[in-house]
C-alpha cells in the first residue's frame, strides 16, 4: 500500500484547522526557535558530564524545572522528574510505585476513564506484582463522586489516580476534594493525578493540593514538543526505576536527556503561562463558538461530557454525530481540511469504542460517531466558522450515504 | 482515546470513500438486504435489480447504503460495480479477498468491511430465490464463511456488552444530553 498516493490523492485543503491536539499538535515557531541552538551550538553535551556543553544542558534542565516549581507552587526543583512523554511520567507513578511497595499485594484504585497510561500500566501491576485493581465508576458526565470514592478506598490502598481534567470529555474533578477524602480513609495511599490535560488550562496550586502526592504533565498538550513528559513527585515518595541503565540529572528515568525538548517545552509553559487568563479566555470562547455554531447548523448531536461550564476544560468540545460513523467523518473531514480524531471502534486496534465514553453510559452507536475537538490560541474565529461549516457539510454528506435515517432521496 | 492503529489507505479506498459509485437506495429493488448493525459501528445495505437473461438472473443494477468506516464505504461501493452485469451464480463466487484486491488491499484491522459487504451480497443472493421459493443447485445449503464472519459480528456486541466490568455508571440528573430535534 503506498500512503504516498493516497496524499498525492488527498492533496492540501484550502485551508487547515488542527483540532487533535490530544493525540500531537502543533508546535509554534517560538518553541521551536528556542529548541534549535540546543541541537549544535549549546547545550548539546551531556548533562553530568563536567564540561561547559555538559554544563550548559544542566543549566537549561535546571531552568526548566525552576520554571514549573513557580506555575505549580512546588517545593522544590528535585520534586520533578522529567521523562520522554506523559505516557512514560504515568507509567513511572504507578509501575514505579507499585515495584517500590511490591510485596504488599495492596489495592490500586483508578477512575473507569483514566487514561490508558494509566489503566495498563495498573493492569500490569494487577498481573506482574500482584496488586488489586479497582476502577472506580463515574456519574453520567464522567465526575467521580468523593462518596463514591470512599467506597473503594480502604487500609489496603497503596495508590489512587484520578485525572485532573479528562483527556476525551474535559471533565474536571474536584481533585482537592477527592484527594483530601482518601487521605482521610488512609494516609499511606499515594495519591496521583495525570494533569496533562488541565496544566495550562486550569490553575494547580501543589502548596494547596497537599494530599496530592505525585502529577502528570505533558509537553505536547501544551503546544511544546513530543516525546517529552513530567512527573512531579512529592518529597518523601518512594519510587523505584522502570527503566535501569546510567542514571543523569534524573535519578528516576536513565538515559541522555533530551534537552532541545526540555527547553522547547519550558517555552511552551512560558507562552502558556504568560498570559494565562487570556490563553483561557480564548479557548474558551473559540470552544463555545465552535459548539454552538455545529448546534446551531447541525442536527441530532449528543454532547459527550459536563454541561457545566465550570466543571468541564475550556479547549474540550466532544460530539456525538448520530447516524454516521466517526472514523469515516475524519477521514471525510481531513479532506476539507479539518484535523480531529474519533472515539469509534473503528479507529481503534481491538475495534472497540473509547472507554470513557462507554464508562458515561454512552451506546456503542453513540460512541462510534463521536467526533474530539481541542482548540488553542493558534485558533482563530475564521479557523471556527471554516470548520463549522465543514463539519455541517461532512456530516450531511455521510448520513446521505447512511441507512439510519428515512429522509433519504432514491438514486433512481 | 482506544487504542490506536495506523490505517494507511490505499488511494482507491479514499477515491472511493469521496466519490462512491450506486450509493443511495433503490425504489425498484427485487431485493434488499442489511448486514452488520449500528452498534458494531458497520452496516452495509444492499439493493439489487436482478433480470432474467438467457436462462441466468443477472444483476442489472445495483445500489447500496452504509453506516462504516471509510474502508466500509469503499468496499459496498466496488461490490456494487463489480456484481452489476454479473449473473446471481458469478457475483456468489465474488470473496472478501477480490474485493480486498480490487481496492488495492486493505489494511488486515478492515478485512471485516470487506467480509461484511460479501455477508450482505450473499444475503441478498439467498434472499432473492428464497422469495422466488426455488433455489439453484450451486447456492450451497451451509453458510460461506463471510455469512459466518457476518453473523459474528452482529453477536459480537451481546459479548461487548456482557463482558464490559467498567461500564457500571451513576446516572445523574439530565447527564450530557445536548440533543437537537
Amino acid at each position: 500500500m503506498s500512503v504516498r498516493e493516497l496524499l498525492e490523492l488527498h492533496g492540501r485543503p484550502p485551508r487547515e484547522v488542527y483540532f487533535d491536539l490530544e493525540n500531537s499538535g502543533y508546535v509554534p515557531p517560538e518553541v521551536v526557535n528556542e529548541m534549535l541552538p540546543y541541537f549544535n551550538s549549546v547545550g548539546y553535551g551531556h548533562p553530568s558530564i563536567t564540561h561547559k556543553p555538559g554544563w550548559e544542558a544542566y543549566e537549561a534542565i535546571y531552568r526548566t524545572k525552576e520554571l514549573l516549581r513557580q506555575v505549580l507552587g512546588a517545593g522544590g526543583i528535585e520534586e520533578f522528574v522529567i521523562t520522554h512523554s506523559g505516557t512514560e511520567a504515568n507509567n513511572l507513578a504507578v509501575l514505579g510505585l507499585a515495584l517500590a511497595r511490591r510485596g504488599t499485594r495492596g489495592k490500586i484504585v483508578v477512575s473507569a476513564i483514566e487514561h490508558l497510561s494509566v489503566i495498563h500500566p495498573a493492569e500490569a501491576a494487577e498481573s506482574l506484582l500482584g496488586f488489586k485493581v479497582v476502577r472506580v465508576p463515574v456519574d453520567s458526565e464522567g465526575f467521580v463522586l468523593p462518596e463514591v470514592l470512599q467506597e473503594f478506598v480502604d487500609r489496603s490502598t497503596v495508590l489512587v489516580s484520578i485525572q485532573f481534567v479528562n483527556h476525551e470529555i474535559g471533565t474536571v474533578q474536584n481533585i482537592e476534594e477527592l484527594s483530601k477524602v482518601v487521605k482521610e480513609v488512609n494516609p499511606e495511599a499515594v495519591f496521583h493525578t495525570d494533569a496533562a490535560d488541565a496544566f495550562g488550562r486550569l490553575r494547580i496550586d501543589l502548596g494547596r493540593l497537599r494530599n496530592v502526592d505525585m502529577l502528570t504533565l505533558s509537553s505536547h498538550k501544551i503546544h511544546g514538543p513530543r516525546g517529552m513528559g513530567v512527573l512531579y513527585v512529592r518529597e518523601g515518595i518512594r519510587l523505584e526505576p522502570i527503566l535501569r541503565g546510567q542514571l543523569s540529572a534524573e535519578r528516576l528515568w536513565p538515559g541522555v536527556e533530551n534537552v532541545p525538548l526540555i527547553v522547547g517545552f519550558r517555552k511552551a509553559v512560558e507562552l502558556a503561562f504568560s498570559d494565562f487568563e487570556g490563553n483561557v479566555a480564548r479557548m474558551r470562547s473559540l470552544r463555545d463558538r465552535l459548539v454552538d455554531g455545529i448546534l446551531g447548523r447541525v442536527p441530532d448531536v449528543l454532547v459527550n461530557g459536563p454541561r457545566d461550564p465550570a466543571r468541564r476544560a475550556p479547549d474540550n468540545a466532544n460530539l456525538s454525530f448520530l447516524y454516521v460513523e466517526g472514523e469515516a467523518l475524519t477521514v471525510e473531514l481531513s479532506m476539507r481540511g479539518v484535523y480531529v480524531s474519533s472515539g469509534s471502534a473503528c479507529t481503534s486496534r481491538i475495534l472497540e469504542p473509547s472507554h470513557v465514553l462507554l464508562a458515561i453510559g454512552r451506546k456503542h452507536e453513540e460512541a462510534h460517531g463521536s467526533i474530539l475537538f481541542k482548540t488553542s490560541r493558534y485558533h482563530t474565529e475564521e479557523d471556527i466558522d471554516y470548520a463549522v461549516e465543514a463539519v455541517a457539510g461532512a456530516v450531511e454528506r455521510l448520513r446521505r450515504l447512511s441507512p439510519l435515517r428515512g429522509d433519504r432521496q432514491p438514486v433512481h | 482515546m482506544s487504542t490506536r492503529i495506523p490505517l494507511p489507505y490505499t488511494a482507491k479506498v479514499l477515491e472511493l470513500f469521496r466519490n462512491p459509485k450506486n450509493a443511495g437506495p433503490m425504489e425498484d429493488a427485487d431485493v434488499v438486504e442489511t448486514a452488520g448493525s449500528p452498534a458494531c459501528g458497520d452496516m452495509i445495505r444492499l439493493y439489487l435489480k436482478v433480470s432474467r437473461r438467457d436462462g441466468e438472473d443477472v444483476v442489472e443494477r445495483a445500489t447500496f447504503e452504509s453506516y462504516g468506516c471509510a474502508a466500509n464505504i469503499a468496499a459496498a461501493s466496488i461490490l456494487t460495480e463489480m456484481v452489476t452485469g454479473k449473473s446471481l451464480r458469478e457475483a456468489w463466487a465474488i470473496s472478501w479477498k477480490d474485493i480486498a484486491d480490487e481496492l488495492g488491499g486493505l489494511p488486515p484491522i478492515k478485512y471485516h468491511c470487506s467480509i461484511l459487504a460479501v455477508g450482505a451480497l450473499k444475503r441478498a443472493i439467498r434472499s432473492y430465490y428464497a422469495k422466488l421459493g426455488r433455489e439453484p443447485d450451486w447456492l450451497p445449503k451451509d453458510l460461506t464463511v463471510e455469512e459466518r464472519q457476518t453473523l459474528e459480528e452482529e453477536r459480537m456486541l451481546e459479548r461487548l456488552y456482557s463482558g464490559y466490568s467498567i461500564r457500571i455508571t451513576i446516572p445523574r440528573g439530565e447527564g450530557g444530553e445536548g440533543t437537537r430535534p
